[in-house]
C-alpha cells in the first residue's frame, strides 16, 4: 500500500506485510517515518492511494463509510494523547465505547467493570481524567480499546507520553492483552521496549520498510 | 418475532441515547447552552417583534379596507319597493358582503346627530335635502379599487341612480399602501429570516465545533453517523424550541410595554404563538443537520 497527500506528501510507499491472528508487531522507526500513516490505513482513518489493506474480511478498495464504524468496533485504538472525554468519569469513557454499539445498560456495566478490573483501574473507575496520572489515564485508554473484545489492539506511541515506570507497566499490561489472544501493532519510538518485547519488528523510514524481522527469520531459517 | 423485537429495542435505546446526551451537553456546558439559547431567541425576537409589526400593521389596514363603501344615491322620488328590490340584488353580486337602503329621513337623523354643530341649519330646513341612498359594503378581497370601480360602475346603471360615490381616489391610495407594505414587508422580513436564520445556524454550528474532540472520538470506537447525528438533532431542536419560547416572552413583554405607554396593539394569537416555537424548533433542527453533516464529512 501506499498513501500520498494532495500536497504531494508521500507518507507511505510500497509497504506491505502480514500480521497474523494473535501476533505482536512492533512498528519503529523516525518521527514522519510513517508509523501512525500505517495505524490510519488499518483503521481506515485514511484509505490508501495505491494498494489496499485487509483487515478481518473489510478491505479498504471495497469499503463504504457506513462500514469503517463496523471495522471500529473490531478493533481497539489507543493513542500517545489517550482522547478521553474530560467531562465523563473512567468508567463513563470506558462505557462510551459499548454504548455507541447500542449495547443494553445491562451488559454495559458488568463489561466496562471486568476491563477496568483488567487494566487496574476498579478504584477509579469513578474519577475523571484530570485526576488520573498519564499512566492511568493510558490504562482507561486501554480499557476502552478492551471493551469491545476488539481482535487486534493498535497503540500509536501508548508510552509516548508517559514516564519510564508506566511506560513499562503500560508495556506490561499490553503484552497480557496480547498473551490473551489479541494481536497488537503498536507504534513505538521506545527501542527499550522492543528490545524487552522480543516481538516482531517492521522498521519504516521515509515511507517504506526497511526491515522487517520476520521477513529476516525466514531468510536466515 | 423477536427479530422486530430486537430492532424497535434498538430504535428506542437509540432515540433515548439521544435524548439523554442531548439534556447532558446542558448540564456539561451550561454557559454554551444558555447563550446558544439567547443567540437563538433574541434572533428569533427581532424577527418575530417585526412579525408582530406586520400583524398589527396589516389588521390595521384591513379595519381601513372594512371602510371602503359605495353609496349610491337615489334620485327622489324612487319608491321604497324599488329600492328593496335593488338591495336584494346587489346582494347577491359576488363582490358584495352587505347593502343597506338609507331612507332620506334616516339619512337626516345620521346627519344630525353626527354633525351637532350644524344643529341650527338642520331645524330650518322646511324639506329634508338628503337623498335617500344604498350602502353598499363590499366583501374581503373585493376592497380594490378595481373591484371597487367594477361594481360602481354597475350600480350607476339603475336608473333611479342619481350619483355613485366610492371615495376613488383614498381607495387607490389605499391599493398602493397595500402593496408598497406587501413588498416592503417581504424584502425586510427576507432579510431578518435570513439573519435569523444564519444566526442560529452560526450558533449551533458553534456548538458542534465545540464538541468536534468529542465527535473524532465517537467515529474512533465505531459511532455510526447516525448515531453521532441524533443527539445533536435532540439537542437544536431542544435550542430551537427553548429560544422560540424566550422570543416569544421578550415578544410579549415588548407588546405589554406597548400597549401600556403607547397605543392598542394586538399579539400573536396562540396558532401564531405555536408557529413562533414551532419555527425555532424547525431552524435549530436544521442547523444542526447541516452543521453535523458538514462536520461530519470532514472528519
Amino acid at each position: 500500500m501506499s498513501k500520498s497527500f494532495p500536497s504531494g506528501t508521500v507518507a507511505l510507499r510500497d509497504a506491505s506485510f502480514h500480521v497474523a491472528k494473535g501476533e505482536f508487531v512492533f512498528l519503529t522507526g523516525h518521527s514522519g517515518a510513517g508509523k501512525s500513516t500505517v495505524l490510519r490505513l488499518i483503521y481506515a482513518e485514511h484509505l490508501p492511494t495505491k494498494g489496499r489493506v485487509h483487515v478481518s474480511g473489510f478491505s479498504t478498495d471495497k469499503l463504504k463509510r457506513r462500514e469503517i464504524s463496523r471495522l471500529r468496533r473490531r478493533l481497539g485504538i489507543v493513542f500517545q494523547d489517550f482522547r478521553l472525554l474530560e467531562d465523563r468519569s473512567a468508567e463513563k469513557n470506558v462505557a462510551f465505547a459499548l454504548e455507541v454499539t447500542g449495547a443494553k445498560r445491562s451488559v454495559i456495566v458488568p463489561k466496562v467493570m471486568r476491563v477496568l478490573a483488567q487494566v487496574g483501574l476498579t478504584a477509579k473507575a469513578r474519577n475523571f481524567p484530570s485526576e488520573l496520572s498519564g499512566g492511568e489515564l493510558q490504562r482507561v485508554a486501554i480499557a476502552r480499546a478492551l471493551v469491545n473484545d476488539p481482535f487486534v489492539l493498535l497503540a500509536d506511541e501508548p508510552t509516548g507520553n508517559l514516564d519510564e515506570r508506566a511506560s513499562r507497566g503500560v508495556f506490561r499490561l499490553i503484552r497480557d492483552i496480547n498473551a490473551n489472544g489479541t494481536a497488537v501493532v503498536m507504534a513505538t519510538h521506545n527501542l527499550d521496549l522492543v528490545r524487552e518485547g522480543g516481538y516482531r519488528t517492521i522498521e519504516l523510514e521515509q515511507g517504506a520498510i526497511v526491515f522487517d524481522s520476520a521477513v529476516d527469520e525466514q531468510v536466515a531459517s | 418475532m423477536i427479530q422486530p423485537l430486537t430492532n424497535r429495542w434498538q430504535a428506542e435505546n437509540r432515540m433515548n441515547h439521544a435524548i439523554r446526551e442531548a439534556l447532558l451537553v446542558f448540564r456539561r456546558w451550561p454557559a454554551l447552552s444558555v447563550l446558544s439559547v439567547t443567540t437563538i431567541a433574541f434572533a428569533l425576537f427581532v424577527a418575530s417583534l417585526y412579525s408582530l409589526v406586520v400583524i398589527n400593521l396589516h389588521r390595521t389596514l384591513q379595519s381601513i379596507e372594512e371602510r371602503v363603501e359605495i353609496v349610491v344615491y337615489l334620485l327622489r322620488g324612487t319608491p321604497v319597493e324599488v329600492a328593496t328590490v335593488a338591495v336584494r340584488e346587489i346582494e347577491a353580486f359576488p363582490e358584495v358582503a352587505s347593502a343597506l337602503y338609507v331612507t332620506a329621513a334616516e339619512a337626516l337623523r345620521r346627519a344630525q346627530a353626527e354633525l351637532v354643530e350644524f344643529q341650527g341649519i338642520f331645524s330650518e330646513f322646511e324639506t329634508n335635502p338628503l337623498p335617500a341612498s344604498l350602502e353598499v359594503r363590499l366583501r374581503p378581497g373585493f376592497r380594490g379599487s378595481d373591484a371597487v370601480r367594477t361594481v360602481a360602475e354597475r350600480l350607476r346603471a339603475y336608473n333611479f341612480a342619481e350619483d355613485v360615490q366610492y371615495g376613488g381616489e383614498w381607495v387607490a391610495k389605499l391599493d398602493r399602501l397595500r402593496n408598497i407594505g406587501g413588498i416592503v414587508g417581504l424584502l425586510i422580513g427576507g432579510a431578518f429570516a435570513m439573519a435569523s436564520i444564519i444566526i442560529i445556524g452560526t450558533t449551533i454550528r458553534m456548538a458542534v465545533m465545540q464538541r468536534a474532540p468529542e465527535i473524532a472520538i465517537m467515529r474512533l470506537v465505531g459511532a455510526t453517523d447516525g448515531f453521532i447525528r441524533r443527539p445533536f438533532l435532540v439537542e437544536g431542536c431542544i435550542k430551537g424550541a427553548l429560544g422560540g419560547a424566550a422570543a416569544l416572552g421578550l415578544c410579549y413583554a415588548a407588546f405589554a410595554a406597548i400597549n401600556a405607554f403607547l397605543f392598542q396593539a394586538q399579539f400573536f394569537t396562540t396558532a401564531q404563538s405555536a408557529l413562533l416555537v414551532g419555527v425555532g424548533t424547525a431552524l435549530g433542527l436544521l442547523a444542526s443537520a447541516t452543521s453535523v453533516r458538514k462536520h461530519l464529512h470532514r472528519v
